[in-house]
């Protein structure tokens, strides 16, 4: 099912102290920058995979275990994060 | 808004069910007491949990459909609707009952948000239970009185399935400033002067704002829906910049 990084918020929340699908990345691929909402999510992958919403090259993925949180982000060169978000 | 109440890891908590409201045949709205809940912002959402007694697990992202007051009382309400062959809709649309608890956690997601002191008069496009995170915006604008020009175009398939249907009409009444275009996709109300269709250029052309307004556009639904809309919003000449999207999933 295709989703958007909308939906990665609670699984990153739950890993950073700030939202981070306000943050911008800068894709590997293409060098498209955008929010972090606005990468294409597909589930249920092993895990969740991010897409760049430009070149659709994998840029993050997320992946649970009961204890455990993985995330890849060879995807993108960069992340960039608001130190002051509201929430 | 208490910031300081956030906690720094995100937890689940227990919400309990204080209340429930048939929205449409298929929508049900739970209103939740989730103690130590720190607010929230319109257009944010919550994961919920549900385990089963064998302890396999199902999580779900449902948007927040009620605007929290500054005054701090106040509830979280989830709108939800029922997929026939979906695994948790239809427990959360039939099933849970008043006094059930549930596990949330929350709120999350702070870009498909609308604050308070953005200037800009904002266009909001629903297909179906897309809806929800744009009714807690048009809820908090309500509440805080707000003086930006809203307009909404509310894609259903039929009348009936039109949810929040009563509060649309009192607010379009009494809050100035707010407007409500239905696209009725399967049945049109008796006496409509289109037939059912689609969402297309003309029906945002005509109800939305014009891209030189600069207006704030939120547009959330099914993945296709949204891509439709927000397509469309491009084509007319608005600034992808101001266009937030929020994919609900499925087709
Ligand atoms: C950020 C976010 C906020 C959301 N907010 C709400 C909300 O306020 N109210 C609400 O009712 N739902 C909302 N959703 C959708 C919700 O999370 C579930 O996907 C939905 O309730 C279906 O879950 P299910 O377990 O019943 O169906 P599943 O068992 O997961 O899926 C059953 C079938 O329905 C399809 N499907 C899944 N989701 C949709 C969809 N949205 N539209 C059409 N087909 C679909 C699937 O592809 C599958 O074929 C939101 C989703 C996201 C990502
Ligand atoms: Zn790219």
């Amino acid at each position: 099912m295709e989703l958007d990084g909308n939906a990665l918020a609670g699984d990153l929340r739950e890993v950073f102290a700030g939202d981070v699908t306000t943050a911008v990345f800068t894709c590997a691929g293409c060098g498209h920058a955008g929010a972090v909402a606005t990468l294409r999510v597909w589930e249920p992958a092993p895990g969740l995979v991010g897409r760049c919403p430009h070149c659709e090259d994998v840029v993050l993925r997320l992946v649970r275990t009961p204890d455990r949180v993985f995330l890849c982000l060879t995807g993108a060169t960069r992340l960039e994060l608001s130190l002051q978000d509201e929430i | 808004m208490v910031r300081a109440a956030v906690p720094r890891r995100l937890t689940w908590r227990v919400a309990t069910v204080v209340d429930t409201r048939q929205e449409t045949s298929s929508a049900r709205t739970l209103v939740l007491d989730v103690p130590d809940w720190p607010g929230h912002l319109p257009g944010q959402h919550v994961d919920v949990r549900l385990t089963a007694e064998d302890g396999y697990t199902a999580q779900r992202s449902y948007s927040i459909a009620s605007a929290w007051p500054s005054d701090d009382g106040g509830q979280v309400e989830l709108t939800i609707q029922r997929l026939e062959d979906g695994e948790v809709s239809p427990y959360l649309a039939d099933v849970v009952a008043k006094g059930d608890q549930i596990e949330l956690r929350g709120p999350v997601g702070g870009w498909f948000v609308w604050r308070e002191k953005q200037p800009a008069p904002v266009l909001l496009i629903a297909g179906g239970s897309g809806v929800v995170p744009l009714m807690a915006m048009i809820r908090a604008r309500g509440l805080a009185r707000g003086r930006q020009p809203f307009r909404l175009i509310y894609s259903v398939r039929t009348p009936e399935d039109v949810c929040f249907a009563d509060e649309l009409r009192r607010r379009v009444r009494d809050d100035p400033g707010l407007d409500v275009h239905f696209v009725y996709t399967r049945k049109a109300p008796e006496g409509s002067p289109v037939p059912p269709k689609r969402i297309d250029v003309a029906a945002v052309n005509s109800h939305g704002w014009p891209p030189d307004f600069q207006p704030d556009c939120f547009v959330c639904g099914p993945t296709s829906f949204v891509e439709t809309a927000a397509d469309i919003l491009v084509a007319l000449g608005h600034d992808p910049k101001r266009i937030r999207t929020e994919r609900f999933g499925g087709a």
